[in-house]
Protein backbone atom coordinates (compact mmCIF):
# COMPACT_ATOMS: atom_id res chain seq x y z
CA UNK A 1 0.00 0.00 0.00
CA UNK A 2 1.81 3.25 -0.86
CA UNK A 3 -0.26 6.31 0.50
CA UNK A 4 0.07 10.04 -0.29
CA UNK A 5 -0.74 12.61 2.29
CA UNK A 6 -1.74 15.87 1.23
CA UNK A 7 -1.30 18.63 4.16
CA UNK A 8 -1.23 21.97 4.63
CA UNK A 9 0.24 24.85 6.25
CA UNK A 10 -1.85 27.29 8.47
CA UNK A 11 -1.36 30.06 11.03
CA UNK A 12 -1.59 28.44 14.80
CA UNK A 13 -5.47 29.17 15.67
CA UNK A 14 -4.64 28.81 19.78
CA UNK A 15 -2.19 31.45 18.87
CA UNK A 16 -4.43 33.84 17.53
CA UNK A 17 -5.76 36.76 20.05
CA UNK A 18 -8.15 39.55 19.40
CA UNK A 19 -7.18 42.93 19.42
CA UNK A 20 -9.08 44.20 22.70
CA UNK A 21 -10.44 48.13 21.29
CA UNK A 22 -11.25 46.59 17.49
CA UNK A 23 -12.28 43.29 18.62
CA UNK A 24 -10.36 42.12 15.02
CA UNK A 25 -8.04 39.22 14.98
CA UNK A 26 -4.44 39.87 15.50
CA UNK A 27 -2.42 38.06 12.78
CA UNK A 28 1.05 39.26 13.08
CA UNK A 29 3.69 37.45 14.48
CA UNK A 30 1.37 33.86 14.24
CA UNK A 31 3.79 31.09 13.93
CA UNK A 32 2.68 27.88 11.35
CA UNK A 33 1.83 24.75 11.90
CA UNK A 34 0.39 21.64 10.42
CA UNK A 35 -3.44 21.66 9.75
CA UNK A 36 -4.36 20.43 13.06
CA UNK A 37 -7.46 18.50 10.85
CA UNK A 38 -4.27 16.94 8.90
CA UNK A 39 -2.85 14.86 11.37
CA UNK A 40 -5.71 12.75 11.38
CA UNK A 41 -4.95 11.93 7.62
CA UNK A 42 -1.30 11.55 9.07
CA UNK A 43 -2.04 9.25 11.41
CA UNK A 44 -4.41 7.16 9.82
CA UNK A 45 -2.11 6.69 6.83
CA UNK A 46 0.20 5.07 9.48
CA UNK A 47 -1.79 2.76 11.24
CA UNK A 48 -2.66 1.64 7.52
CA UNK A 49 1.01 0.94 7.03
CA UNK A 50 1.47 -0.87 10.40
CA UNK A 51 -1.38 -3.07 8.86
CA UNK A 52 -0.19 -3.55 5.08
CA UNK A 53 3.15 -1.98 4.81
CA UNK A 54 4.23 0.26 2.17
CA UNK A 55 5.27 3.64 1.96
CA UNK A 56 3.68 7.33 3.10
CA UNK A 57 4.63 10.37 0.85
CA UNK A 58 3.50 13.64 2.65
CA UNK A 59 3.19 16.36 -0.18
CA UNK A 60 1.96 19.83 0.64
CA UNK A 61 2.24 23.44 -1.02
CA UNK A 62 3.43 26.69 0.21
CA UNK A 63 6.26 29.28 1.31
CA UNK A 64 9.50 27.17 2.40
CA UNK A 65 8.32 27.81 5.63
CA UNK A 66 5.95 25.21 5.02
CA UNK A 67 8.89 22.35 5.45
CA UNK A 68 7.67 22.80 8.73
CA UNK A 69 4.09 20.83 8.31
CA UNK A 70 5.77 17.95 6.75
CA UNK A 71 8.43 18.29 9.61
CA UNK A 72 5.59 17.47 11.97
CA UNK A 73 4.22 14.89 9.70
CA UNK A 74 8.12 13.08 9.45
CA UNK A 75 8.28 13.35 12.81
CA UNK A 76 4.95 11.02 13.50
CA UNK A 77 6.66 8.76 11.03
CA UNK A 78 5.43 9.33 7.08
CA UNK A 79 8.67 8.36 4.78
CA UNK A 80 8.66 10.89 2.47
CA UNK A 81 7.66 14.58 2.36
CA UNK A 82 7.93 16.95 -0.68
CA UNK A 83 6.78 20.49 -0.64
CA UNK A 84 5.66 22.35 -3.43
CA UNK A 85 7.66 25.74 -3.64
CA UNK A 86 7.85 28.43 -6.07
CA UNK A 87 7.03 32.37 -6.59
CA UNK A 88 4.78 31.09 -9.51
CA UNK A 89 2.65 28.91 -7.09
CA UNK A 90 1.78 31.79 -4.62
CA UNK A 91 -1.69 32.78 -4.66
CA UNK A 92 -3.15 29.97 -5.77
CA UNK A 93 -7.26 29.10 -5.15
CA UNK A 94 -8.27 25.67 -4.21
CA UNK A 95 -8.78 24.81 -7.98
CA UNK A 96 -4.90 25.65 -9.13
CA UNK A 97 -3.57 24.16 -5.48
CA UNK A 98 -5.39 21.03 -6.45
CA UNK A 99 -4.15 20.74 -9.75
CA UNK A 100 -0.70 21.65 -8.73
CA UNK A 101 -0.73 19.09 -6.26
CA UNK A 102 -2.01 16.51 -9.23
CA UNK A 103 0.48 17.38 -11.02
CA UNK A 104 2.80 16.45 -8.45
CA UNK A 105 0.46 12.84 -7.43
CA UNK A 106 1.49 11.89 -10.79
CA UNK A 107 4.78 12.24 -10.78
CA UNK A 108 5.44 10.62 -7.68
CA UNK A 109 2.39 7.96 -7.81
CA UNK A 110 1.39 5.74 -8.25
CA UNK A 111 -0.23 5.85 -5.12
CA UNK A 112 -3.15 3.31 -3.83
CA UNK A 113 -4.88 5.69 -1.59
CA UNK A 114 -4.60 9.29 -0.85
CA UNK A 115 -5.77 11.25 2.04
CA UNK A 116 -6.31 14.67 3.19
CA UNK A 117 -8.23 16.40 6.75
CA UNK A 118 -11.43 17.49 5.97
CA UNK A 119 -10.30 20.76 5.93
CA UNK A 120 -7.92 23.25 6.50
CA UNK A 121 -8.31 26.01 9.90
CA UNK A 122 -7.02 29.06 7.94
CA UNK A 123 -9.05 28.73 4.34
CA UNK A 124 -11.98 26.13 6.05
CA UNK A 125 -12.79 25.34 2.21
CA UNK A 126 -12.59 21.32 2.16
CA UNK A 127 -12.48 22.00 -1.52
CA UNK A 128 -8.83 21.04 -2.26
CA UNK A 129 -8.97 17.02 -0.88
CA UNK A 130 -12.48 16.38 -3.40
CA UNK A 131 -10.88 18.56 -6.43
CA UNK A 132 -7.53 16.52 -6.37
CA UNK A 133 -9.66 13.41 -6.52
CA UNK A 134 -11.81 14.47 -9.32
CA UNK A 135 -8.93 16.21 -11.07
CA UNK A 136 -7.10 12.74 -10.90
CA UNK A 137 -9.82 10.83 -11.90
CA UNK A 138 -10.44 9.31 -8.75
CA UNK A 139 -13.20 7.97 -6.58
CA UNK A 140 -13.94 10.05 -3.44
CA UNK A 141 -14.90 9.48 -0.25
CA UNK A 142 -15.79 12.91 2.31
CA UNK A 143 -16.14 13.00 6.48
CA UNK A 144 -15.23 9.36 6.75
CA UNK A 145 -14.93 8.88 10.44
CA UNK A 146 -13.99 5.08 10.23
CA UNK A 147 -12.56 2.85 7.59
CA UNK A 148 -14.17 -0.32 8.63
CA UNK A 149 -12.91 -2.58 6.11
CA UNK A 150 -9.84 -2.57 3.64
CA UNK A 151 -8.56 -5.22 0.59
CA UNK A 152 -5.17 -3.75 -0.47
CA UNK A 153 -4.28 -4.09 -4.37
CA UNK A 154 -2.53 -7.37 -4.68
CA UNK A 155 -3.39 -9.75 -8.12
CA UNK A 156 -6.90 -8.23 -7.71
CA UNK A 157 -8.19 -4.73 -7.80
CA UNK A 158 -8.42 -3.56 -4.07
CA UNK A 159 -11.41 -2.11 -2.58
CA UNK A 160 -12.21 -0.12 0.98
CA UNK A 161 -15.29 -0.07 3.16
CA UNK A 162 -16.21 3.26 4.51
CA UNK A 163 -18.33 5.10 7.39
CA UNK A 164 -18.84 8.86 6.38
CA UNK A 165 -20.81 11.38 8.89
CA UNK A 166 -23.32 12.94 7.23
CA UNK A 167 -26.01 15.60 8.64
CA UNK A 168 -28.30 12.96 9.19
CA UNK A 169 -25.99 9.84 10.24
CA UNK A 170 -23.31 7.29 9.13
CA UNK A 171 -23.38 6.48 5.89
CA UNK A 172 -21.32 3.12 4.86
CA UNK A 173 -20.28 2.44 1.23
CA UNK A 174 -17.46 0.90 -0.43
CA UNK A 175 -15.49 1.76 -3.87
CA UNK A 176 -12.51 0.37 -5.47
CA UNK A 177 -8.87 1.16 -4.91
CA UNK A 178 -6.99 4.30 -5.69
CA UNK A 179 -9.37 6.21 -4.32
CA UNK A 180 -9.26 9.69 -2.28
CA UNK A 181 -10.56 10.28 1.15
CA UNK A 182 -11.37 13.27 3.52
CA UNK A 183 -11.38 12.13 6.84
CA UNK A 184 -12.93 13.66 9.80
CA UNK A 185 -11.70 14.44 13.57
CA UNK A 186 -14.01 11.03 14.84
CA UNK A 187 -11.46 8.50 12.51
CA UNK A 188 -8.80 8.11 15.31
CA UNK A 189 -6.15 9.99 17.88
CA UNK A 190 -3.29 11.38 16.01
CA UNK A 191 0.32 9.80 18.21
CA UNK A 192 2.30 12.29 19.58
CA UNK A 193 5.96 12.49 17.88
CA UNK A 194 8.71 10.89 19.73
CA UNK A 195 11.87 12.39 21.08
CA UNK A 196 13.72 9.96 18.15
CA UNK A 197 10.88 10.70 15.33
CA UNK A 198 11.70 14.35 16.15
CA UNK A 199 15.31 14.23 16.01
CA UNK A 200 14.90 12.18 12.43
CA UNK A 201 12.28 14.51 10.92
CA UNK A 202 14.73 17.36 11.67
CA UNK A 203 17.66 15.53 10.18
CA UNK A 204 15.39 14.39 7.50
CA UNK A 205 15.64 15.66 3.77
CA UNK A 206 12.88 17.68 2.32
CA UNK A 207 12.31 17.18 -1.68
CA UNK A 208 11.66 20.90 -3.20
CA UNK A 209 9.77 20.86 -6.52
CA UNK A 210 9.47 23.58 -8.64
CA UNK A 211 7.30 24.58 -11.31
CA UNK A 212 9.50 23.20 -14.13
CA UNK A 213 10.21 20.09 -12.21
CA UNK A 214 6.09 19.75 -12.20
CA UNK A 215 6.22 20.33 -16.11
CA UNK A 216 3.78 22.97 -15.72
CA UNK A 217 2.81 26.31 -16.96
CA UNK A 218 2.81 29.55 -15.14
CA UNK A 219 -0.83 30.11 -16.58
CA UNK A 220 -1.62 26.59 -14.82
CA UNK A 221 -0.74 27.48 -11.24
CA UNK A 222 -0.55 30.45 -8.93
CA UNK A 223 -2.89 33.27 -9.53
CA UNK A 224 -2.39 33.30 -12.78
CA UNK A 225 -4.05 29.42 -12.95
CA UNK A 226 -6.50 30.28 -10.67
CA UNK A 227 -10.13 30.84 -11.47
CA UNK A 228 -11.23 33.24 -8.91
CA UNK A 229 -10.59 36.70 -7.51
CA UNK A 230 -10.75 37.92 -4.32
CA UNK A 231 -11.88 41.52 -4.30
CA UNK A 232 -12.25 42.25 -0.62
CA UNK A 233 -11.22 41.32 2.81
CA UNK A 234 -12.76 42.45 5.99
CA UNK A 235 -12.40 42.04 9.39
CA UNK A 236 -15.45 41.98 10.86
CA UNK A 237 -15.83 42.92 14.69
CA UNK A 238 -16.50 40.25 17.24
CA UNK A 239 -18.64 42.44 19.76
CA UNK A 240 -22.08 42.43 20.44
CA UNK A 241 -23.95 45.21 22.34
CA UNK A 242 -23.39 42.88 25.35
CA UNK A 243 -26.12 43.18 28.42
CA UNK A 244 -23.84 42.14 31.32
CA UNK A 245 -26.14 40.80 34.30
CA UNK A 246 -23.85 40.09 37.34
CA UNK A 247 -27.07 39.14 40.04
CA UNK A 248 -28.69 35.88 42.02
CA UNK A 249 -29.43 33.46 40.37
CA UNK A 250 -32.92 34.11 40.34
CA UNK A 251 -32.87 37.92 38.88
CA UNK A 252 -30.68 36.10 36.13
CA UNK A 253 -33.46 33.94 35.83
CA UNK A 254 -35.95 36.76 34.75
CA UNK A 255 -33.40 38.39 32.78
CA UNK A 256 -32.93 35.25 30.58
CA UNK A 257 -36.77 35.18 30.51
CA UNK A 258 -37.55 38.62 29.61
CA UNK A 259 -34.98 38.28 26.82
CA UNK A 260 -36.37 35.81 25.39
CA UNK A 261 -39.73 37.12 25.59
CA UNK A 262 -38.43 40.15 23.73
CA UNK A 263 -36.88 38.51 21.00
CA UNK A 264 -39.84 36.31 20.78
CA UNK A 265 -38.01 33.12 21.32
CA UNK A 266 -40.63 31.42 23.41
CA UNK B 1 -18.99 34.00 -22.74
CA UNK B 2 -22.22 35.54 -23.29
CA UNK B 3 -24.14 32.32 -24.33
CA UNK B 4 -23.70 31.46 -20.32
CA UNK B 5 -27.13 32.66 -19.12
CA UNK B 6 -29.38 32.35 -15.76
CA UNK B 7 -29.11 30.99 -12.15
CA UNK B 8 -29.29 27.50 -10.78
CA UNK B 9 -29.80 26.11 -7.23
CA UNK B 10 -28.84 22.35 -6.89
CA UNK B 11 -31.79 21.05 -4.64
CA UNK B 12 -30.79 19.02 -2.09
CA UNK B 13 -33.43 15.91 -0.77
CA UNK B 14 -32.45 13.13 1.69
CA UNK B 15 -34.11 9.76 1.01
CA UNK B 16 -36.83 11.35 -0.66
CA UNK B 17 -37.83 14.31 0.83
CA UNK B 18 -36.78 17.74 -0.10
CA UNK B 19 -34.41 19.59 2.63
CA UNK B 20 -35.02 23.00 4.05
CA UNK B 21 -31.79 24.53 2.94
CA UNK B 22 -33.51 24.04 -1.30
CA UNK B 23 -35.60 26.76 0.21
CA UNK B 24 -33.47 28.95 1.43
CA UNK B 25 -31.24 28.45 -2.14
CA UNK B 26 -34.29 29.87 -4.00
CA UNK B 27 -34.89 32.23 -1.30
CA UNK B 28 -31.37 33.62 -1.97
CA UNK B 29 -30.94 32.58 -5.85
CA UNK B 30 -34.28 34.58 -6.69
CA UNK B 31 -32.72 37.73 -5.84
CA UNK B 32 -29.49 37.23 -8.02
CA UNK B 33 -32.13 35.75 -11.02
CA UNK B 34 -34.27 39.39 -10.84
CA UNK B 35 -30.89 41.34 -10.70
CA UNK B 36 -29.53 39.81 -13.84
CA UNK B 37 -33.28 39.45 -14.94
CA UNK B 38 -32.88 35.52 -15.97
CA UNK B 39 -34.65 32.45 -15.20
CA UNK B 40 -34.26 30.75 -12.00
CA UNK B 41 -33.46 26.97 -12.39
CA UNK B 42 -33.08 23.96 -10.00
CA UNK B 43 -31.66 20.93 -10.17
CA UNK B 44 -33.30 17.82 -8.75
CA UNK B 45 -31.62 14.57 -8.41
CA UNK B 46 -33.70 11.89 -6.70
CA UNK B 47 -35.75 8.90 -7.31
CA UNK B 48 -39.82 9.58 -7.53
CA UNK B 49 -39.44 13.15 -6.87
CA UNK B 50 -42.20 14.52 -9.22
CA UNK B 51 -44.30 16.39 -6.15
CA UNK B 52 -41.29 17.68 -4.54
CA UNK B 53 -40.29 19.17 -7.95
CA UNK B 54 -43.38 21.15 -7.96
CA UNK B 55 -42.82 22.38 -4.66
CA UNK B 56 -39.54 23.86 -6.20
CA UNK B 57 -41.67 25.82 -8.37
CA UNK B 58 -44.01 26.72 -5.78
CA UNK B 59 -41.07 28.31 -3.85
CA UNK B 60 -39.74 30.04 -6.49
CA UNK B 61 -37.74 27.97 -9.41
CA UNK B 62 -39.18 28.86 -13.35
CA UNK B 63 -37.64 25.36 -14.20
CA UNK B 64 -36.79 22.33 -12.52
CA UNK B 65 -34.64 20.01 -14.20
CA UNK B 66 -35.73 16.48 -12.70
CA UNK B 67 -33.88 13.81 -13.08
CA UNK B 68 -35.49 10.12 -12.00
CA UNK B 69 -32.81 7.41 -11.33
CA UNK B 70 -33.01 4.40 -8.18
CA UNK B 71 -29.05 5.25 -8.04
CA UNK B 72 -30.26 8.48 -7.19
CA UNK B 73 -31.91 7.98 -4.41
CA UNK B 74 -28.53 7.92 -1.84
CA UNK B 75 -25.69 10.68 -2.72
CA UNK B 76 -23.38 9.19 -5.04
CA UNK B 77 -20.42 10.57 -6.15
CA UNK B 78 -19.95 9.28 -9.38
CA UNK B 79 -23.79 9.28 -10.35
CA UNK B 80 -24.33 12.61 -9.11
CA UNK B 81 -21.43 13.88 -10.89
CA UNK B 82 -21.92 13.18 -13.75
CA UNK B 83 -26.11 13.74 -13.81
CA UNK B 84 -24.72 17.23 -13.13
CA UNK B 85 -21.81 18.13 -15.07
CA UNK B 86 -24.17 16.85 -18.17
CA UNK B 87 -26.88 19.20 -17.12
CA UNK B 88 -24.35 22.27 -16.88
CA UNK B 89 -22.93 21.58 -19.90
CA UNK B 90 -26.35 20.99 -22.33
CA UNK B 91 -27.40 24.05 -20.62
CA UNK B 92 -24.57 26.44 -19.48
CA UNK B 93 -26.39 28.40 -16.45
CA UNK B 94 -24.09 31.14 -15.71
CA UNK B 95 -24.47 30.45 -11.94
CA UNK B 96 -24.99 27.52 -10.24
CA UNK B 97 -25.35 27.39 -6.22
CA UNK B 98 -25.53 24.39 -4.15
CA UNK B 99 -25.58 23.64 -0.32
CA UNK B 100 -22.30 24.26 1.70
CA UNK B 101 -23.43 20.79 3.37
CA UNK B 102 -21.98 17.30 3.33
CA UNK B 103 -23.63 16.46 -0.18
CA UNK B 104 -22.47 20.01 -1.81
CA UNK B 105 -19.40 20.18 -0.40
CA UNK B 106 -18.20 17.23 -2.09
CA UNK B 107 -20.12 17.66 -5.40
CA UNK B 108 -19.18 21.31 -5.90
CA UNK B 109 -15.44 20.50 -5.63
CA UNK B 110 -16.00 17.80 -8.06
CA UNK B 111 -17.80 19.98 -10.43
CA UNK B 112 -14.88 22.55 -10.37
CA UNK B 113 -12.40 20.07 -11.17
CA UNK B 114 -14.39 18.61 -14.21
CA UNK B 115 -15.61 21.85 -15.62
CA UNK B 116 -12.02 24.07 -14.78
CA UNK B 117 -14.10 26.59 -13.02
CA UNK B 118 -14.02 28.38 -10.18
CA UNK B 119 -16.03 27.64 -6.61
CA UNK B 120 -16.50 29.15 -3.61
CA UNK B 121 -16.76 27.87 -0.16
CA UNK B 122 -19.66 28.02 2.33
CA UNK B 123 -20.57 31.39 1.15
CA UNK B 124 -22.58 34.00 3.99
CA UNK B 125 -23.27 36.64 1.34
CA UNK B 126 -24.21 36.54 -2.81
CA UNK B 127 -24.68 39.59 -4.82
CA UNK B 128 -24.32 40.84 -8.61
CA UNK B 129 -21.83 43.30 -9.22
CA UNK B 130 -23.71 46.22 -10.89
CA UNK B 131 -21.40 46.61 -13.80
CA UNK B 132 -20.28 43.41 -14.81
CA UNK B 133 -23.19 41.43 -13.60
CA UNK B 134 -20.58 39.13 -12.05
CA UNK B 135 -21.68 37.34 -8.93
CA UNK B 136 -19.84 38.41 -5.73
CA UNK B 137 -19.33 35.83 -3.36
CA UNK B 138 -19.10 36.60 0.32
CA UNK B 139 -17.46 33.77 2.71
CA UNK B 140 -16.09 33.80 6.04
CA UNK B 141 -12.35 32.15 6.45
CA UNK B 142 -10.36 31.76 10.03
CA UNK B 143 -12.58 30.64 12.06
CA UNK B 144 -15.13 34.45 10.54
CA UNK B 145 -12.38 36.17 11.47
CA UNK B 146 -11.39 37.70 8.32
CA UNK B 147 -14.62 37.97 5.64
CA UNK B 148 -13.10 37.74 1.91
CA UNK B 149 -15.40 38.59 -1.37
CA UNK B 150 -14.50 36.44 -4.13
CA UNK B 151 -15.60 36.34 -7.56
CA UNK B 152 -15.03 34.72 -11.22
CA UNK B 153 -14.08 36.37 -13.60
CA UNK B 154 -13.29 34.51 -16.89
CA UNK B 155 -14.58 31.25 -16.20
CA UNK B 156 -18.05 29.67 -15.84
CA UNK B 157 -20.22 28.76 -14.54
CA UNK B 158 -19.68 30.60 -11.46
CA UNK B 159 -20.03 27.71 -8.87
CA UNK B 160 -20.64 28.66 -5.19
CA UNK B 161 -21.64 26.86 -1.74
CA UNK B 162 -24.44 28.64 0.78
CA UNK B 163 -24.24 27.49 4.17
CA UNK B 164 -27.24 26.54 5.29
CA UNK B 165 -29.46 29.12 7.77
CA UNK B 166 -27.75 31.68 6.07
CA UNK B 167 -30.43 32.80 4.42
CA UNK B 168 -34.64 32.64 5.25
CA UNK B 169 -36.26 29.72 3.11
CA UNK B 170 -38.53 31.07 0.39
CA UNK B 171 -41.79 31.84 0.90
CA UNK B 172 -44.60 29.40 -0.62
CA UNK B 173 -46.77 30.16 -3.34
CA UNK B 174 -48.95 27.72 -4.88
CA UNK B 175 -50.31 29.87 -7.40
CA UNK B 176 -46.52 30.25 -9.35
CA UNK B 177 -46.08 28.56 -12.63
CA UNK B 178 -42.95 26.68 -13.69
CA UNK B 179 -41.90 23.94 -16.11
CA UNK B 180 -40.94 20.59 -15.43
CA UNK B 181 -38.49 18.99 -16.85
CA UNK B 182 -37.87 15.82 -17.01
CA UNK B 183 -34.35 14.73 -18.44
CA UNK B 184 -33.81 11.09 -19.30
CA UNK B 185 -29.75 10.53 -19.35
CA UNK B 186 -27.94 8.23 -21.21
CA UNK B 187 -27.56 4.95 -18.75
CA UNK B 188 -23.85 5.37 -18.77
CA UNK B 189 -23.87 8.31 -16.59
CA UNK B 190 -25.55 6.21 -13.70
CA UNK B 191 -22.73 3.99 -13.71
CA UNK B 192 -20.36 4.41 -10.31
CA UNK B 193 -17.63 2.95 -8.58
CA UNK B 194 -19.84 3.19 -5.32
CA UNK B 195 -21.84 0.97 -3.59
CA UNK B 196 -24.31 2.54 -0.42
CA UNK B 197 -24.00 -0.48 1.87
CA UNK B 198 -25.94 0.99 4.78
CA UNK B 199 -27.17 4.16 6.58
CA UNK B 200 -26.81 4.76 10.34
CA UNK B 201 -28.99 7.54 11.47
CA UNK B 202 -27.79 9.56 14.15
CA UNK B 203 -29.32 9.25 17.94
CA UNK B 204 -32.07 11.83 18.13
CA UNK B 205 -29.53 13.84 20.30
CA UNK B 206 -26.39 14.16 18.00
CA UNK B 207 -29.20 14.93 14.63
CA UNK B 208 -29.79 18.01 13.50
CA UNK B 209 -27.51 20.62 15.55
CA UNK B 210 -26.73 22.51 11.79
CA UNK B 211 -30.75 22.57 11.93
CA UNK B 212 -31.91 23.63 14.95
CA UNK B 213 -33.31 27.17 15.71
CA UNK B 214 -32.16 26.64 19.38
CA UNK B 215 -29.30 25.09 20.44
CA UNK B 216 -28.00 24.86 23.99
CA UNK B 217 -24.15 24.15 24.29
CA UNK B 218 -22.79 22.60 27.23
CA UNK B 219 -19.01 23.79 28.49
CA UNK B 220 -16.38 22.31 31.08
CA UNK B 221 -17.73 24.70 33.13
CA UNK B 222 -20.60 22.50 33.75
CA UNK B 223 -17.97 20.71 36.06
CA UNK B 224 -19.66 17.23 36.16
CA UNK B 225 -21.78 15.27 33.60
CA UNK B 226 -24.43 14.71 35.55
CA UNK B 227 -24.86 18.77 34.65
CA UNK B 228 -25.13 17.99 31.07
CA UNK B 229 -28.86 16.87 32.15
CA UNK B 230 -29.91 20.08 32.94
CA UNK B 231 -28.60 21.51 29.49
CA UNK B 232 -30.41 18.60 27.78
CA UNK B 233 -33.39 19.24 29.86
CA UNK B 234 -33.20 23.25 28.69
CA UNK B 235 -32.82 22.45 25.12
CA UNK B 236 -35.69 20.12 25.13
CA UNK B 237 -38.03 22.62 26.70
CA UNK B 238 -36.66 24.88 24.00
CA UNK B 239 -37.40 22.57 21.53
CA UNK B 240 -33.40 23.15 20.42
CA UNK B 241 -30.46 20.35 19.87
CA UNK B 242 -27.86 20.29 22.43
CA UNK B 243 -24.39 20.96 21.53
CA UNK B 244 -20.94 20.39 23.09
CA UNK B 245 -17.48 22.33 22.92
CA UNK B 246 -14.08 20.71 22.29
CA UNK B 247 -13.18 19.76 25.73
CA UNK B 248 -16.66 18.34 26.31
CA UNK B 249 -16.15 16.05 23.60
CA UNK B 250 -13.09 15.27 24.17
CA UNK B 251 -13.81 14.49 27.84
CA UNK B 252 -16.58 11.79 26.01
CA UNK B 253 -19.48 13.69 27.75
CA UNK B 254 -21.02 14.23 23.98
CA UNK B 255 -19.90 12.34 21.30
CA UNK B 256 -18.33 14.07 18.02
CA UNK B 257 -21.22 14.70 15.79
CA UNK B 258 -22.48 17.56 18.74
CA UNK B 259 -19.15 19.83 18.51
CA UNK B 260 -19.42 23.10 17.74
CA UNK B 261 -16.29 24.98 16.55
CA UNK B 262 -13.29 24.76 13.94
CA UNK B 263 -12.30 21.00 14.13
CA UNK B 264 -16.48 20.55 14.80
CA UNK B 265 -19.53 21.96 13.40
CA UNK B 266 -20.32 25.32 12.50
CA UNK B 267 -24.12 26.49 13.45
CA UNK B 268 -26.23 29.57 12.87
CA UNK B 269 -29.09 29.33 15.00
CA UNK B 270 -31.97 31.53 16.40
CA UNK B 271 -30.90 31.67 19.63
CA UNK B 272 -27.46 30.22 20.96
CA UNK B 273 -27.28 29.75 24.67
CA UNK B 274 -23.55 28.97 25.94
CA UNK B 275 -23.94 27.49 29.21
CA UNK B 276 -20.38 26.96 31.16
CA UNK B 277 -18.34 27.85 28.07
CA UNK B 278 -15.38 29.99 27.98
CA UNK B 279 -15.15 31.11 24.69
CA UNK B 280 -11.70 29.87 23.08
CA UNK B 281 -11.29 31.51 19.31
CA UNK B 282 -11.80 28.11 18.01
CA UNK B 283 -15.44 27.76 19.59
CA UNK B 284 -16.46 31.29 18.73
CA UNK B 285 -15.61 30.06 14.95
CA UNK B 286 -18.67 27.75 15.32
CA UNK B 287 -21.12 29.85 16.60
CA UNK B 288 -20.73 33.31 16.30
CA UNK B 289 -23.37 33.72 13.22
CA UNK B 290 -26.15 32.75 15.88
CA UNK B 291 -28.83 35.09 15.43
CA UNK B 292 -29.01 35.82 19.19
CA UNK B 293 -26.21 34.70 22.32
CA UNK B 294 -27.26 34.15 25.68
CA UNK B 295 -23.91 33.33 27.71
CA UNK B 296 -23.84 31.55 31.11
CA UNK B 297 -19.91 31.79 32.79
CA UNK B 298 -19.04 32.35 36.23
CA UNK B 299 -16.01 34.13 34.80
CA UNK B 300 -16.94 37.94 34.10
CA UNK B 301 -14.17 37.85 31.99
CA UNK B 302 -15.52 34.81 29.77
CA UNK B 303 -14.48 35.45 26.28
CA UNK B 304 -17.43 34.10 25.44
CA UNK B 305 -19.16 37.57 26.72
CA UNK B 306 -17.81 39.39 23.86
CA UNK B 307 -19.80 37.63 21.37
CA UNK B 308 -23.20 37.34 23.65
CA UNK B 309 -26.39 39.30 23.85
CA UNK B 310 -27.14 38.56 27.17
CA UNK B 311 -24.17 38.04 29.52
CA UNK B 312 -25.07 36.11 32.44
CA UNK B 313 -21.96 35.86 35.35
CA UNK B 314 -23.39 33.09 37.69
CA UNK B 315 -22.84 29.42 38.25
CA UNK B 316 -24.89 27.53 35.33
CA UNK B 317 -25.39 24.65 38.20
CA UNK B 318 -26.88 27.28 40.33
CA UNK B 319 -28.90 29.06 37.46
CA UNK B 320 -30.32 26.15 34.88
CA UNK B 321 -32.11 23.94 37.68
CA UNK B 322 -34.17 27.84 38.11
CA UNK B 323 -34.27 28.22 34.63
CA UNK B 324 -36.16 25.01 33.23
CA UNK B 325 -38.81 25.22 36.57
CA UNK B 326 -39.47 28.76 35.33
CA UNK B 327 -39.96 27.76 31.50
CA UNK B 328 -41.67 24.99 32.64
CA UNK B 329 -44.64 27.28 34.92
CA UNK B 330 -44.71 29.14 31.62
CA UNK B 331 -45.71 25.98 29.49
CA UNK B 332 -47.86 25.29 31.97
CA UNK B 333 -49.54 28.40 32.43
CA UNK B 334 -49.36 30.40 29.66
Amino acid sequence: MNILVAVKYVPDTDEIRIDEATGTMIREGIPGIINPLDLYAVEEALRLRERYGGKIVALSMGPPAAEAALREALSMGVDQAFLLTDRRFAGADTWATAYTLSRAAKKLGPFDLILCGERATDGETGQVGPELGAMLGLPVITYVSQIEELCPPSAKPGWIRCRRLTEEGYQRVETSLPALLTVVKEINEPRLPTFQGKLAARRARIHRLSLEDLDLKPQETGLEGSPTRVVKVFYPSLARATKMVNASPEKAVEEIVSFLREKALL
Amino acid sequence: MAEWHGVWIVAEQWQGELKRVSFELLGRARVLAEKLKAPLGAVLLGHKMKEAAQELIYHGADQVYLVDHPILFHFDPDAYANCLEFLIREERPAIVVAAATTTGRTLMPMMAARLGTGLTADCTELDIEEETGLLLQTRPAIGGNVMATIKTPKHRPQLATVRPRSHPPSERDSSRNGEIIEVSLPEELFKTRFKVLGFEKLGTEETRIEDADVVVCAGRGLGRPDSLNLVRELAKLLGGAIGGTRAVVDQGWLPYPCQVGLSGKTVSPKLYIACGVSGAIQHLAGMRGSRFVIAINKDPHAQIFRVADLAIVGDVNEILPRLIKRLRELKEHG
